[in-house]
């Protein structure tokens, strides 16, 4: 692979572990690796503390009480359409209790609940990652707000370190490290929803690069319903929703998933929300629990609970679709020697199955991939010992597209008609056009600064919707929110996962059975 | 998306610049930030949190401009309403203590076996 070379003189660092992304499962890798006994850096595209999709929104943990956890991971993947792992759900809900644990005993300012005892599946998220923030600080982890990374840096098949830009001063950095975690986030191709500045797939582009595997990716088909034209992607209180067309008659439910009841009608005409049945003293907590959920109405002087409001369905992609960079166990490995993956980077089929994972599920795997991929590229570190400073690597990857690429993503990937539901035909109409995007708007290598970010980023998101829709394609039937109407039910013979790999040319690796691929 | 710095109510701490995870803002030399790239916002209206001075207006509307008037947004009393609502002061963090969605998320079922 070609190595892309840098004019500017570079800021250097060498550390043990470097982490790539700011939100909470790169916070939480940075402490446990720093607890390993590790050096650690942490490079992020934004701020540490307002990155990511979490930071804006105000999330659950999905925290089943000990006693019960297996049976609630049983309910959840009986739901799951087959993908779902239980002893893997266990697993993940028992580190992140253990998290949640550690955030009660820095004193983090849990709320106490009826009867006096601390409150902790709530985490309000703004004030989460400003405690991690100072945390992580505190620890002495050097934190390098508004450093993306644009590549990963290998020798001989191991990754040791990365190289980026910092934004404000355009200077040219890399950080050589003897693991590299990348917990940059999801994908959700430039749709305008909360979290989406950063959210651009980078994590996925930098680990296919250096010889990664992505799964799940076809489940991007993931969408929040928001009132209209805002960036609130917060599903919650949609709970006590009654939908109604403009004429005011309600559209009835028939057991359907919310969206898909939104999806559908909206194909119709505008549809419109209130929040009926809502008690008052519920609507009171809602106004002083989740302030973010009611700022839209305030701020256009609408009560949602007494007046309709017209909404819409925005993508969520990866991020709380399932896909990601394929990960061969907990210690969120990658398969690249050196290279761990944590958070929504990482792919999470054996705990949310073939639906989404937002809310409580990706939470709780933020807390605990990133604690697992933290001490595994920690103890992968120590292994290496000194001699990882030797090495001699150089950066990988070559992706550039021109901005315009962008746009053929949003046209093909955003669309409920495109992507919510799905055809064979119009899942090859769009990667006819993605491909070509692919190979026709490339950009020239050597721009520097914000430029060269932006050639990157439209790289990784082209790249991942060429990955998403060749899964998609290769995956002939539904299952969850993966919604075919060519070929509407499931098929037995899928009831496993589909990894893609490759940039040029995409690879299709079908993956055996989940009852046979997974032993738990 | 972002729409209003107030020059009348900006210290030029440059709090906003620092935080902004979409880099929205570029810094001037003795004045309010610039909002250099209104474009790139995502609308999660926590650059008003962090600022100390309740200085920041961002319209609910993600897709584009709205270019309301900052003498609408002070008529309105919006200026800092988030930050009230939830309990920070002077762009620190305060109110997660009180936070009442244990009541909601029983109120859901959530979390029960």
């Amino acid at each position: 692979m070609a190595s892309s070379t840098f004019t500017l003189p570079a800021m250097e660092h060498v550390t043990d572990v470097l982490v790539i992304g700011g939100g909470p499962a790169a916070t939480w890798a940075a402490l446990e690796a720093v607890r390993a006994g590790s050096r650690v850096a942490l490079v992020d595209k934004g701020y540490v503390g307002t990155s990511g999709a979490a930071a804006p929104t105000g999330v659950g943990t999905w925290f089943p009480p000990k006693a019960s956890r297996r049976e609630a991971a049983e309910r959840r993947a009986a739901r799951s359409f087959g993908l779902a792992d239980v002893g893997w759900t266990v697993r993940t809900l028992d580190e992140s209790a253990a998290g949640l644990e550690q955030l009660a005993a820095w004193n983090y300012p849990f709320p106490h609940d009826e009867t006096g005892a601390l409150y902790t599946p709530n985490l309000r998220t703004a004030d989460y990652m400003h405690f991690m923030r100072r945390r992580v600080r505190m620890s002495g982890v050097r934190v390098y707000d508004h450093h993306p990374a644009l590549h990963l840096i290998v020798s001989d098949g191991v990754v040791c370190g990365a190289s980026g830009i910092a934004r404000h001063s355009a200077r040219p950095w890399t950080i050589r490290a003897a693991a590299v975690i990348v917990a940059t986030g999801g994908c959700v191709f430039g749709e305008r929803v909360q979290g989406a500045a950063g959210l651009t797939g980078d994590g996925y582009l930098m680990a296919v690069e250096a010889g990664a595997v992505l799964s799940s990716m076809e489940f991007i088909g993931q969408y929040g319903i928001v009132p209209f034209k805002t960036a609130s992607n917060k599903g919650l209180i949609y709970t006590w929703a009654t939908f109604m067309r403009e004429d005011g008659t309600t559209i009835e439910s028939h057991g359907e998933d919310r969206q898909v009841l939104v999806a559908r009608a909206l194909a119709d005409g505008p549809v419109f929300a209130r929040f009926d049945d809502v008690p008052p003293e519920l609507q009171r907590n809602l106004r002083a629990g989740q302030p973010n959920i009611l700022l839209p109405f305030n701020r256009a002087g609408i009560n949602p609970f007494e007046e309709r409001f017209p909404v819409m369905l925005r993508c969520e992609g990866t991020t709380r679709g399932v896909g990601g960079i394929r990960i061969t166990g907990e210690t969120c490995a990658t398969g690249v020697p050196g290279l761990f993956a944590a958070g929504d980077a990482a792919s999470r089929e054996r705990l949310t199955g073939a639906i989404s994972g937002g809310g409580g599920p990706n939470s709780a795997w933020s807390i605990a991939s990133g604690r697992w991929a933290g001490r595994s590229a920690a103890s992968f570190a120590a292994h290496l010992g000194k001699r990882h400073e030797t090495r001699s690597g150089a950066a990988v990857g070559t992706a550039r597209l021109q901005p315009a690429a962008v746009d053929v993503v949003k046209a093909e990937v955003l669309p409920v008609d495109r992507n919510f539901f799905r055809t064979g035909r119009t899942l090859e109409r769009s990667l006819a056009q993605l491909n070509a995007a692919w190979s026709t708007l490339r950009s020239p290598d050597g721009l520097s600064g914000m430029d060269a970010l932006r050639t990157r980023e439209a790289a990784a998101m082209t790249a991942t919707a060429r990955w998403s829709y060749t899964a998609a394609l290769h995956r002939n039937e539904s299952r969850g929110i993966h919604r075919r109407l060519d070929v509407p039910a499931i098929d037995p013979a899928f009831a496993r996962t589909i990894s893609v790999s490759g940039l040029d040319v995409v690879r299709v690796h079908d993956d055996a059975p989940v009852a046979e691929a997974i032993a738990s | 998306m972002i729409e209003v710095v107030s020059e009348a109510r900006c210290i030029s701490c440059d709090i906003c610049v620092r935080v902004c995870p979409a880099d929205v803002f570029d810094a001037v030399p003795g004045a309010a930030p610039l909002i250099a790239r209104q474009d790139a916002c995502q609308t999660c209206f926590l650059c008003e949190l962090y600022c100390p001075t309740d200085a920041l207006y961002v319209d609910p509307n993600g897709d584009g401009p709205t270019n309301v008037a900052e003498s609408e947004i002070e008529t309105l009393g919006l200026f800092g309403s988030y930050a009230r609502a939830m309990g920070w002061k002077r762009g620190q963090p305060g109110g997660a203590d009180l936070d009442p969605t244990f009541y909601i998320r029983t109120a859901m079922g959530e979390n029960r076996s």
